[in-house]
């Protein structure tokens, strides 16, 4: 399976503005590549990434081949209330990647 | 032969990149870039006939890559990210890649602050173009440029 990183405090008080890291172990083949036999290697990168709050989305990112391999995102959002945020990678083959973390806001 | 050896290693890389620039030749920039017209089709396909205001977007970005496979970009806009002033979207538009969009980033008054981190894929030296779109229906922009000496894509059809 594919190797997931988030960094999310686990805690921080209320209204506070926590910045989230993100990092996916990714090929994010272009499909502008060509192999050696000089054949176009078929696009497969992650197209979509979303980050969901105790159920609601929050933050989006539609991706195009131009971002980097291993794709790393950094985002904002407010530490609104205890709970999780699941973040979910999705690929041009519909794999979803996903994982969860957990807040404690105080 | 000995691996460490300086000449032999500079002979080596050398030879791959005249193997690169021959193949961009090859290739001919109709077929390897974005156009003129195919990043400002981009953008109006994003902003409509919304003309953008140069300021409040700041990129950062290096001056200079050595490659441009993995090129860290951060993008801020200012806002204060309330319910009545806030962004609601930011486009990445990177006119010298074969496509002229990398990446649309949608933000809510939930985001708390409108920045970004990430990693960008250059295939040349280029300009990099941000554009975010407010809540009140403005458009403002920023952009940032680069000097790339070895282009991402040109080093991956070579790559070992």
């Amino acid at each position: 399976m594919a190797e997931l990183r988030v960094r999310v405090p686990s805690t921080a008080r209320q209204g506070e503005v926590i910045e989230i890291k993100t990092l996916l172990a990714h090929p994010m083949e272009t499909g502008h590549r060509r192999d050696v036999y000089g054949k176009l290697v078929p696009r497969q990168i992650i197209h979509t990434f979303t980050c969901i709050y105790n159920g609601t989305e929050v933050f989006r990112a539609d991706w195009h081949p131009a971002v980097a391999a291993n794709p790393y995102l950094a985002f904002f959002t407010v530490a609104t209330e205890s709970g999780r945020l699941r973040f979910e990678w999705i690929d041009d083959e519909g794999t979803v990647y996903a994982t969860e973390a957990d807040i404690t806001v105080v | 032969m000995s691996l460490s050896h300086p000449l032999w290693l500079s002979r080596r890389t050398l030879l791959r990149q005249f193997g690169a620039t021959g193949v961009l030749v090859m290739l001919g920039p109709a077929g390897a870039w974005a156009t003129q017209a195919m990043v400002q089709q981009a953008v109006r396909d994003r902003i409509g006939t919304r003309e953008p205001q140069a300021h409040g977007v700041t990129l950062r970005l290096p001056k200079i890559a050595e490659t441009g496979n993995s090129v860290p970009l951060t993008v801020t806009v200012e806002s204060p990210m309330t319910p009545d002033d806030h962004v609601l979207r930011l486009h990445v538009f990177i006119e010298g890649n074969p496509e002229p969009v990398a990446a649309t980033y949608h933000f809510g008054v939930r985001a708390g602050k409108a920045e970004i981190s990430t990693c960008l894929r250059l295939a040349r030296s280029q300009t990099v173009l941000a554009l975010a779109e407010m809540s009140d229906g403005s458009v403002r922009s920023g952009t940032a440029s680069i000097l790339v000496t070895l282009g991402a894509c040109v080093e991956e059809v070579w790559g070992d």
